[in-house]
């Protein structure tokens, strides 16, 4: 930031600009005014087009009646906000299981010793089955297929199945993030750890896991991100989450206003979590850049 | 300061471009006759030779799967089934023979969806009510309709007597159809309702014990009750809902031309006995289920 000097005079150190260095501040602040200039002006030409396009269109108007018609969007947005609870609670449960059986299962895979090749076998046939099985089969084979054996004392209730199918995906993909942190660890930290007297166990538990779940916290929160949208897909089942409950409002009327609402409601879940990300991720920088405290 | 200038200039010639664009270039409405000539029937329905999206041939839209007893074997063109016998009489009455009529698969949320529609009219046991006739046009109707429990025998549920002994029961029914809205709005149960993309799920989950029992319009339940549920029952009907019977009718674009036509057509068709004789051909009596108040 330069101080703005309009006339050469002596600041407390003697220091006094030359006519030169004046112009050329000068000229500096008229380029950035301009720039500015510039870019409100395209961006208002820009909103002025897109505005006359949508609103000039022929459908327009039967276009707004069918997706931004403020009375459906005040019926829906109750109904949709009741589903969303189903969708938080959901989010809530699975994204604490999925992160304990993700990180369980990244341990086995990366046990070493011989004696532990059957753990570790499972471990990967587990992950590599389920992060193929695309997700909306799985949730099928799970809520209807489970109360389908008439098991004694397995539950129906589809949104307990269906969070059981989220986990059993999403664990898979997490495994995965979690065995990449754990494997990019240096293994030096290890020996130095062993050489220390700490055993196996000890050194996971100390020195290598604290590295390795720090460093894939980003993608992590990724994962987070996806399966908050993802839970909706246990509606398949007949529970009613939000983008259902617009469904049920739409299919009922032939109105589309609820989805807009709900979209419009997951975007702003969304956005605080996306910007919780970011700032994790920066705070992460910071400490490294420092030298790196572990 | 040539050089400066050429983005001032540039700017110009973009915005004068865009909103040329913008204003002149404006999508115009392709319907022949314009929005003006919307549906009012003002077109003599000069028989094959209607205004049809593809000239000379009649576009039947229904989804996939097309589900008994409304059509037989997924197959809409075979002319079996009630709804697929409804849109080759109504053709005929149009003066479009059988190889005249061209199917299309068409999702029940593309049916109301806005903008152009790539069918003529979409049969799919489509029910007309006034609040989707703000989104699309409809014939008259074709087929009164009654709602339907079914539950499984022996059950908590094949017992109701009436909509009370319903109330606590878990119930299912399809999104997007009159049976949710009877739910919903008529039997008011205690527990939050199961609802579902479609029938099939509804089934299987009332085959699991998910639901105690679902709600379908009357010859889903009897076809499903007779030929893929064996082991339940339809435990009774809901009497009609308002003044009028629920119909279901023909969607058509809230813009198409024809909407005269295909309501005269499925007109004629009740006045000469013809929807009687299909419905009494295709789909099961309702006589004997007990209608619960």
């Amino acid at each position: 930031m330069l101080k703005s000097r309009t006339a050469p005079e002596a600041d407390g150190d003697g220091y006094v600009p030359s006519a030169r260095r004046i112009e050329r501040e000068r000229f500096r602040r008229a380029r950035s005014r301009r720039a500015t200039a510039v870019a409100a002006l395209s961006t208002l030409v820009t909103g002025a087009v897109l505005f006359l396009v949508i609103t000039r269109s022929p459908g327009w108007p039967r276009t707004r009646e069918t997706f931004f018609s403020p009375e459906y969007a005040r019926m829906a947005l109750p109904k949709v906000l009741d589903g969303l609870l189903l969708n938080l609670r959901l989010l809530v449960v699975c994204g604490a299981a999925v992160l304990v059986l993700g990180l369980l299962l990244a341990v086995a895979r990366t046990l070493r010793g011989p004696v532990f090749f059957p753990l570790r076998a499972l471990a990967a046939a587990y992950t590599d089955f389920f992060r193929g099985l695309p997700l909306i089969i799985c949730l099928l084979m799970v809520v209807f297929g489970v109360p389908a054996l008439r098991l004694q004392g397995v539950t129906t209730d589809p949104v307990l199945l269906g969070g059981t199918a989220l986990v059993l995906t999403y664990s898979a993909y997490v495994a995965e993030v979690f065995r990449a942190g754990i494997e990019s660890v240096h293994p030096s930290q290890r020996a130095a750890a062993r050489s220390l007297g700490l055993s196996g166990g000890q050194a996971l538990r100390f020195v290598v896991l604290p590295q390795a779940v720090r460093r894939v916290v980003p993608p992590l929160l990724n994962d987070l991100v996806s399966l908050q949208k993802d839970t909706g897909l246990v509606s398949i089942a007949g529970a009613v989450d939000a983008v259902y409950a617009a469904q049920i409002i739409a299919g009922k009327d032939f109105n589309f206003t609820p989805y807009v609402v709900a979209g419009l409601v997951f975007v702003a879940l969304t956005i605080p979590m996306t910007r919780c990300t970011d700032w994790i991720t920066a705070r992460m920088d910071r400490r490294r850049a420092q030298g790196g405290l572990v | 300061m040539r050089l400066a200038n050429r983005p001032l200039r540039l700017a110009a010639c973009a915005t004068v471009a865009l909103l040329t664009a913008a204003v002149g270039c404006a999508p115009q409405d392709a319907s022949p006759g314009g929005p003006g000539a919307a549906g009012q029937g003002r077109q003599s329905c000069t028989r094959g030779q209607l205004a049809t999206v593809a000239h000379g041939t009649l576009t039947v839209g229904t989804d996939k799967p097309a589900y008994a007893p409304w059509f037989h074997d997924d197959d809409p063109a075979n002319g079996k089934g009630f709804e697929s016998a409804v849109a080759y009489a109504v053709a005929r009455q149009l003066g479009y023979g059988k190889g005249a009529v061209h199917w299309q698969t068409v999702p029940f949320n593309n049916a109301f969806a806005p903008g152009a529609k790539k069918f003529d009219f979409d049969i799919n046991q489509i029910s007309v009510s006034a609040a989707r006739k703000r989104a699309v046009a409809f014939s008259s109707g074709y087929y009164g309709v009654r709602q339907a429990v079914i539950a499984l025998k022996g059950s908590k549920a094949a017992r109701a007597k009436s909509i009370e002994d319903l109330r606590r029961v878990k119930l299912g029914a399809q999104v997007g159809s009159t049976s949710l809205d009877v739910l919903q709005d008529t039997v008011r149960p205690t527990q939050q309702p199961a609802v579902f993309q479609k029938n099939d799920l509804a089934k299987s989950a009332l085959r699991n014990g998910q639901v105690d029992a679902i709600l379908t319009d009357l010859p889903t339940a009897f076809y499903i009750t007779s030929a893929e549920v064996k082991d339940a029952e339809v435990v009774g009907q809901f009497a009609a809902t308002g003044a009028t019977d629920e119909q279901f009718g023909l969607v058509l674009d809230k813009e198409s031309r024809i909407t005269g036509c295909v309501t005269a057509a499925v007109d004629a068709l009740r006045k000469n006995g013809t929807l009687a004789r299909l419905e009494k051909k295709w789909l099961a009596d309702a006589v004997s289920v007990p209608v619960l108040k």
